[in-house]
């Protein structure tokens, strides 16, 4: 009892062949599409690759690419398959080809199942990433005369006004370190010398943000330093204030825009998973429909068309001999002669 | 003496009118482009509407979409015109309104042409209009309690920082506001009201810029306040010191980033001139063509064209004739005291009417 078997006529086998023809094409765009979308990620990514230390995974986005790619090469393929399905020579022709070509389509759909898990696992390594390497920013922020770390400063003051966000967690990871470079401090005054023998490590520490902090929606010119001082300012309280300043972490912000990208392209996968499992079952009925017909000489005649030949769990009891054989086949056969001294 | 005649065989002719369908087709793009660079243009100038000054800028993309619009009408008229010309039976529907369709798309090219020439002209009423608006927003930078101008420090500081600007001229422009609300000056303190007193129309002013002036190329933290102080900080010398703050004034900014929105749109109005002219040149081949074979009687024959068909000047001579009598034909005929019912004998050598019946036929009646 075939699974889930459909009757054809000749007009519906055409229709049929017709509109998988176009499902394959539109497949071939997603196929472009999943490309572009792994470029723009790719690109993302290495853009803010400063504040991920360099050392962001670039695993999904080189996936995106080459499931791109395949999937335009496959489903061109599959389109050609539909075409030529039409006419019995050429289809004659591409039969041998049709079970191995399904194979691998089922195949590139796992491929998708994988790829769509690994875009939301991954925001993981994104989240943990961006932790630590906005911390190693913040502490080389003042390096600005280090090869290799020179372009900082102005890579954090961009994300820090770009994103509208402040330090790693929140503003307060600026009182830790020294972001000031010991050499625009005057070592010959009082007050600079104190600030640094007070503490441990001699870092000259302080209660500011760097102006990238500010928020240009505050309506009163912006306060960088003592900023838990209410009386270095009029009229100011540090607690209350939350429009002097962003209040958002960066590691928050940049994070959630990632993870928007992530969960985007997630679904668009998702999609595009439906749209080639579609198109598979759709080759599968085409194929059966033209491979039963009764008479090949008269394409008038009707045929039935299938998903499977047996039903669903014999064809799964099936699957699972064929594997146990497969398996057993390199065991010896306790208490029975070789196969070879049986047949002489 | 015709102007530039070409001879038509009917294949070339039907030549000519599917390669003008598919370029009336191409022209209907253009006029989208048209007006979706006009509406571009009318949002871009929309967005910083709070930093010009009440000057009339809106009538270049005002232009711009209409003449836009404007195009894709025309053209699709003319597309449709064109595929109807293969078949001479057809053309005959659209005989009498060829003529006046090409004067109107020659009249309209000329608009499309000065749409294009007002892109470029547009560059000294913007400055003119960007100089008093970024003037009059820096001025009310402070008020941001008042309503309708609070935002403005909003949008000075972003402006400052997606340009890379400050100020009107430069950075010193802020030196000479009071950009510092007096809600947040401390009245009770000595230096502010000292400073306060110092200027004579009760300023605060000081060498202090707002943040948003902070170049984030600088090696070092940014520097606001005590600009011209050089001993206010270590190894800060202002004269030398370039890459503290931006250096380059708003209004040239913000004019540079207009000019080449106008010229990018300017150039490509040009190009969607010359395509018109050349669309509607061959549009006049086409109608002067037809109508010689029509003239002619066989449809199959070959015929001439022509963009005009006696040379310019006469041509604007009988144009300017007819012109003439239009505007004599309310005039009063002063030869007979104004009244066209007198009957006034002919003087041409033929002859009609009972008066001139042969004398052979008299003589049989009598």
């Amino acid at each position: 009892m075939p699974f889930l078997s459909l009757k054809f006529n000749l007009q519906k086998r055409v229709k049929l062949a017709q509109g998988l023809w176009m499902l394959y094409w539109l497949a071939v765009i997603v196929g472009i599409i999943l490309f572009s979308l792994g470029i723009f990620f790719k690109v993302e990514l290495r853009k803010r690759s400063e504040i991920m230390d360099n050392n962001e995974s670039h695993l999904v986005p080189n996936l995106l690419i080459l499931v791109g790619l395949l999937s335009c090469g496959l489903n061109a393929f599959g389109g050609k398959l539909c075409h030529d399905s039409l006419d019995p020579q050429k289809f004659s022709r591409m039969k041998p080809m049709l079970r191995p070509y399904m194979l691998l389509c089922c195949g590139f759909n796992a491929l998708l199942l994988l790829l769509l898990l690994l875009c939301f696992l991954m925001q993981f390594a994104v989240y943990l990433t961006l932790a630590e390497g906005l911390k190693n920013a913040i502490r080389f922020y003042k390096d600005t005369d280090t090869p290799g770390r020179c372009f900082m400063k102005r890579t954090l003051d961009m994300t820090q006004i770009e994103f509208r966000c402040c330090g790693n967690n929140n503003f307060r990871d600026w009182f830790e370190v020294q972001w000031i470079s010991s050499r625009y401090l005057d070592m010959s005054n009082d007050v600079v010398k104190d600030r640094v023998l007070s503490n441990v490590e001699g870092k000259y520490l302080m209660d500011s943000v760097p102006f990238s902090c500010c928020n240009p929606g505050s309506p009163r010119p912006c306060i960088q330093h003592h900023l838990t001082n209410n009386s270095a300012h009029y009229d100011y309280d540090h607690r209350t204030e939350e429009l002097n300043i962003w209040s958002r972490g960066c590691r928050q912000a940049v994070f959630s825009y990632y993870s928007g990208i992530m969960n985007s392209i997630g679904t668009f996968i998702l999609n595009s998973y439906f749209e080639v499992a579609g198109d598979v079952a759709g080759l599968k009925y085409l194929s059966t429909a033209l491979e039963t017909m009764a008479d090949p000489e008269n394409p008038e005649c009707e045929s039935e068309g299938w998903l499977l030949e047996k039903g669903f769990k014999e064809t799964l009891a099936d699957l699972l001999s064929k594997v146990k054989t497969f398996g057993r086949a390199n065991q010896v056969e306790e208490g029975g002669a070789s196969p070879d001294v049986a047949a002489t | 003496m015709a102007v530039l005649k070409v001879k038509f065989t009917k294949t070339r002719r039907d030549k000519l009118a599917q390669i003008l369908w598919i370029l009336n087709w191409i022209s209907v793009v253009t006029g989208v482009i048209l007006f979706s660079l006009g509406l571009f243009l009318k949002v871009e100038l929309k967005k910083r509407e709070d930093l010009m000054a009440e000057k009339d800028i809106q009538y270049v993309p005002n232009m711009l979409i209409a003449v836009g619009l404007i195009a894709c009408a025309i053209n699709f008229l003319g597309g449709k015109i064109c595929y109807d010309c293969v078949d001479s039976s057809k053309f005959l529907r659209w005989k009498l309104i060829m003529l006046p369709y090409i004067v109107c798309t020659f009249f309209f090219t000329l608009c499309v042409l000065v749409g294009a020439l007002m892109c470029y002209s547009m560059h000294w009423e913007l400055e003119e209009a960007l100089n008093l608006g970024l003037m009059q927003a820096m001025r009310f930078y402070k008020d941001t309690d008042m309503p309708g101008r609070c935002f403005l420090k909003h949008t000075v500081d972003t402006l400052q920082i997606q340009f890379q600007c400050c100020g009107n001229s430069g950075y010193k422009d802020w030196f000479h506001i009071q950009w510092i609300s007096h809600r947040y000056l401390d009245m009770s303190k000595k230096e502010v009201v000292d400073r306060l007193r110092s200027n004579v129309e009760g300023k605060y002013l000081m060498d202090g810029v707002p943040f948003s002036c902070c170049n984030i190329n600088s090696p070092r933290p940014c520097i606001q306040q005590q600009i011209t102080n050089n001993s206010a900080h270590f190894n800060y010398e202002h004269q030398t010191e370039d890459q503290n703050l931006w250096m380059k004034g708003c209004r040239q900014a913000l004019l540079e980033y207009y000019t080449h929105i106008m010229q990018s749109i300017g150039l490509t109005v040009l190009i969607t001139w010359l395509f018109e002219l050349s669309v509607l040149t061959g549009v006049r081949y086409l109608q002067t063509s037809l109508e010689n074979v029509l003239r002619q009687g066989d449809p199959d024959s070959e015929s001439d064209g022509w963009l005009l068909e006696n040379s310019l000047m006469e041509t604007a001579r009988t144009n300017l004739s007819i012109i003439k009598s239009l505007g004599k034909s309310n005039q009063i005929n002063t030869a007979n005291n104004g009244d066209p019912n007198i009957d006034v004998p002919s003087t041409s050598k033929a002859h009609y009417g009972p008066d001139n019946v042969p004398p052979k036929e008299k003589m049989e009646t009598s």
